[in-house]
Formats: C-alpha cells, sequence, structure tokens
C-alpha cells in the first residue's frame, strides 16, 4: 500500500483528502420518534432515535437525559462478534455522544416534565456494515436522525405514542472527520483495507465554528499535524453539513 | 457541560476557585515502589487525585492463544474505586467510561514500549484511582509511566500527561472537579518527553481553532514540569538506600 501511496493514490483511486460518496436517507425506521440511514461509501449506519419519561439525574433534575448506545452488529462485519460491547463500540459511542452533546444541539433544559421527570433521549447506533470509518457515518447519522426527530405529545407525565407536538430542531450540525496516517500520508475517511495498516488514527468533530470532539486513536501526532488535521475537519465537515441541510 | 456554567463562578478577580493563575499546576507528588509485590509500581497525589499503579510483566500471555510471536502485548486496567467521587457510592467494576479510558492509557504506552523484545508476552498495567478530583486519565498516564519505568520495562521515551481546558472563558491548565464539570471544555492530553508527540489527545467542549494552538502551547509547558516531578521520584528511589521505601 505504500508503494501505491508514494505515487499519491489510494486503492480505490481517491484522493488523500477525498471522502467515499456520502448518502443519508432520514425517516427510515417508523417506530422510532427519528432515525437515519448514513452511508459512507459501503459503510452503513442506521441510527434511530427514542424519547421516554425518565428519572433527571440527581445533579441536574430540570434537565433532560441523552443517552448513546452503538452496536457493532455480527451481521455488519466478520470481525464482528455477538456479546457485550467491546472496546471499539464504547468508544464509537462515547465520541458520538461527546460530539453531539458538546455541540449542544439539543436544548435538554426544555425536556423537563414535571417534579423527578425530563424527557429521554435515547441515540442507538446501528453498524450494519463496516467497510471503515464507521464512526463518521455513525455521526452522520445521528445528526441526521436528531434532525428527524419528531416531539412527542406529552399529558399529565406521560408521553401520548403517536402524537407529536413539533421537530426536535436541533440548533448545531455536528459531525466528524476521521483521519489516518500510513507512513507518511494522511487519509481522509479510511477504508477497511486501509484501517488495517493504519499508524495513528485521529477522529475530529466540528460544527461551524468550533471544534467539538477529539479522539487520538492508535498512534502519536506532531502538534502542526493536529492542526492541519483541524483545519482539513472544518472543511469535510462543511461538505457534510452541506449533504445534511441537502 | 456548558449548560451549568452561569451558576458556578470559575475565575474571580483573575484567580481560580483553588487560587492559582491560568497556567499553574496543583500540587503534585509522585512516590515510586509502593507495592512490593509488583514488578513496577508507583503512586501519585495530584490535587486530590490519589492514584496507585502497578505492574506486571513480561510475563506469560492469557489466554495464550491471545499472544503474539512478534511482540508484548500490553493490556491496561483503569478502574475507579467506588468511592472515588463525592457522590453516592458508585458500582465497582468495568463502566462504558473505564473502558474508554483503559483503551486510550493503553494507546499512549503502545507508542512507548518496545514490546518487540518480549515476543509471546503480555505486560499488565493496572491502574486504580482511589480518589478523583478531575484529570484522572492524565494522572493515571503519569503515574504509569513512572511505574513501568519502575519495572525496567524499555521504553523510547517517557511521556508525561496534563489536561487542558476552558474555565470561566479563560484557557486553564490542569483543571480541577469543579473547572471539569462546570468549565466550557476539556481536552486533556500526553505528551511525550523528547520528541514532544501527541500520545493522548482528547476533547470535549467548544474551542476555536485558535484556543486549540494555544492549548498545546500550554500543555506541552505543563508536561515539562510535570515530568521534573516525575523524574525526580525515579531519582530519589533509586538514590536511596534499603529500608528508606515509601511507607503507606
Amino acid at each position: 500500500m505504500n508503494g501505491t501511496l508514494a505515487k499519491g493514490v489510494r486503492f480505490d483511486g481517491r484522493r488523500f483528502d477525498e471522502y467515499r460518496p456520502i448518502e443519508v436517507q432520514k425517516g427510515v425506521i417508523k417506530t422510532a420518534e427519528g432515525s437515519a440511514m448514513g452511508k459512507i461509501g459501503e459503510t452503513l449506519v442506521l441510527v434511530a432515535t427514542k424519547i421516554d419519561i425518565v428519572k433527571p439525574f440527581a445533579d441536574r433534575p430540570r434537565e433532560g437525559v441523552m443517552v448513546t448506545n452503538s452496536e457493532l452488529l455480527p451481521l455488519a462485519s466478520p470481525g464482528f462478534e455477538p456479546g457485550p460491547p467491546n472496546e471499539d463500540s464504547i468508544e464509537v459511542a462515547r465520541v458520538v455522544d461527546r460530539a453531539l452533546r458538546s455541540a449542544e444541539c439539543v436544548d435538554l433544559g426544555s425536556f423537563f416534565v414535571e417534579e423527578d421527570k425530563v424527557l429521554g433521549l435515547y441515540v442507538d447506533l446501528y453498524v450494519m456494515n463496516h467497510a471503515g470509518n464507521f464512526t463518521d457515518a455513525a455521526t452522520l447519522a445521528a445528526t441526521a436522525a436528531l434532525m428527524d426527530t419528531k416531539m412527542p405529545k406529552v399529558e399529565n407525565g406521560k408521553i401520548i405514542r403517536g402524537e407529536y407536538t413539533g421537530m426536535l430542531n436541533p440548533t448545531k450540525l455536528p459531525v466528524t472527520t476521521t483521519m489516518i496516517k500510513v507512513g507518511d500520508n494522511w487519509l481522509i475517511d479510511p477504508s477497511r483495507d486501509e484501517e488495517r495498516v493504519l499508524e495513528t488514527a485521529l477522529t475530529i468533530g466540528t460544527t461551524e465554528e468550533h471544534v467539538c470532539a477529539m479522539q487520538k486513536g492508535k498512534g502519536s501526532l506532531s502538534k502542526d499535524e493536529l492542526m492541519t488535521a483541524i483545519d482539513i475537519a472544518f472543511k469535510r465537515g462543511d461538505d457534510i453539513r452541506n449533504i445534511l441541510k441537502g | 457541560m456548558a449548560s451549568s456554567e452561569s451558576k458556578v463562578p470559575l475565575i474571580i478577580d483573575g484567580r481560580r476557585t483553588d487560587g492559582r493563575d491560568m497556567e499553574d499546576l496543583r500540587a503534585l507528588r509522585v512516590e515510586v515502589g509502593v507495592i512490593p509485590e509488583a514488578d513496577g509500581s508507583a503512586y501519585i497525589e495530584w490535587g486530590g487525585n490519589k492514584i496507585v499503579c502497578g505492574v506486571y510483566g513480561p510475563r506469560e500471555c492469557i489466554p495464550r492463544h491471545g499472544a503474539s510471536p512478534y511482540h508484548a502485548l500490553i493490556k491496561c486496567r483503569y478502574m475507579m474505586s467506588p468511592f472515588a467521587s463525592l457522590e453516592e457510592h458508585s458500582r465497582s467494576g468495568p463502566s462504558r467510561r473505564s473502558t474508554e479510558l483503559s483503551k486510550v492509557i493503553r494507546e499512549v504506552f503502545e507508542n512507548l514500549i518496545i514490546a518487540e523484545k518480549f515476543p509471546n508476552t503480555q505486560i499488565d498495567v493496572y491502574i486504580d484511582v482511589l480518589q478523583a478530583d478531575g484529570g484522572t486519565r492524565t494522572a493515571s498516564v503519569t503515574v504509569a509511566a513512572v511505574a513501568l519505568a519502575n519495572a525496567g520495562i524499555p521504553m523510547k521515551d517517557m511521556v508525561s500527561a496534563v489536561a487542558v481546558g476552558k474555565a470561566g472563558g479563560m484557557l486553564a491548565l490542569d483543571l480541577n472537579k469543579i473547572e471539569d464539570n462546570f468549565g466550557q471544555s476539556d481536552m486533556p492530553l500526553a505528551i511525550s518527553h523528547r520528541d514532544k508527540r501527541l500520545l493522548l489527545v482528547q476533547m470535549d467542549g467548544l474551542l476555536t481553532r485558535e484556543e486549540v494552538a494555544t492549548i498545546l502551547e500550554m500543555a506541552e509547558r505543563g508536561c515539562d514540569k510535570v515530568h521534573e516531578v516525575q523524574a525526580d521520584a525515579l531519582k530519589r528511589f533509586y538514590q536511596k538506600g534499603e529500608g528508606e521505601t515509601f511507607k503507606w
């Protein structure tokens, strides 16, 4: 692979800073309050949101709760196995959660119902085909699912299922951009083959104006490399945001 | 994070809640060889954090089929005790948070340990947080580096870690628990001592590009100070005679 990269091309013909084709389809699960299928190349992540009445956290009695979980479905990759979530599964859920939470795209303050009752927003990430970089596909689908989420009608402290009062309307559109280093080259949106040989992995979450999450995986990098990565993340992030708005 | 920011003033008259300047570290103390049974160990008190680290290995890999014929496996377990925070007794055992932290801490040391020297083995790094006060992951990296050195595990470089964040609208080195809980953002970093590589990078909250650039400079200066404390702890340990070891 290093030989091919030295010529400036990737196995699948992409430029180093080029994503695979990105698609997003909202409203794919009718039983959920919101949903979206995010596709980056062959990588497929379904995200669905559900809203329930839950008990608030003791230190935030008037604030709603957001919980992000992920499933690396065993059908999605020969490398995934059934069983409790492993560290990769926990990490992607926590990184996506960090990006959504930091971007403050959901106003949890408006989720208060009554004493000891707030709305709980569950964001479930279902990785359905892992052809590389499921993190970015998961954030893409999660933000799209929030855009698709309808607010349920609440009466006497109970949710009336199937009736809605409006949309959740996320105020920001957080997305993540993942890049890896192979040899001397930084590659955006790694394919599964590229991930197998990565030396350094880095995910950066952005909103229009801010960095809203960072997570280094394997490897190391310099300060300059991090700053360059942030510039790239803003550029590619805006491209993805345009797809989300489109 | 930011939603509760206005309720707690974090900067009063240019000073932080604990009286520090923006670039001051909290009191920091490292001791070496605190667990006699372990191959290497260290203890750190950093602000209100109390963290102990024990290293075992290189030793036989369990399960054996997981072993690599090319290098030692590095296994890391970060655990928070159920009595480590002011809040209620928490459930013991691994949590989603501790699983993630164990992973990112392992990924720091995979860059440093010369694992090719010990094929078919594993090196266990056990980190137990006894008392937590914000910045436990960076304190964990700092103490584990010293424990690995004490175990005689060959490493390419030393590593120090510190978090820089934004509290009360200003960038602040080494966030304490209150600043972490009520500040606007937090960026934990681990930096290798000689070649200044970033070995741990995480961030939450909101930061501009320029703020990130400033944070990287502040963290580098902070890590240099942390490194002095680590090096001093190791020197003291190896210079003192028998019977002068650390007492719990």
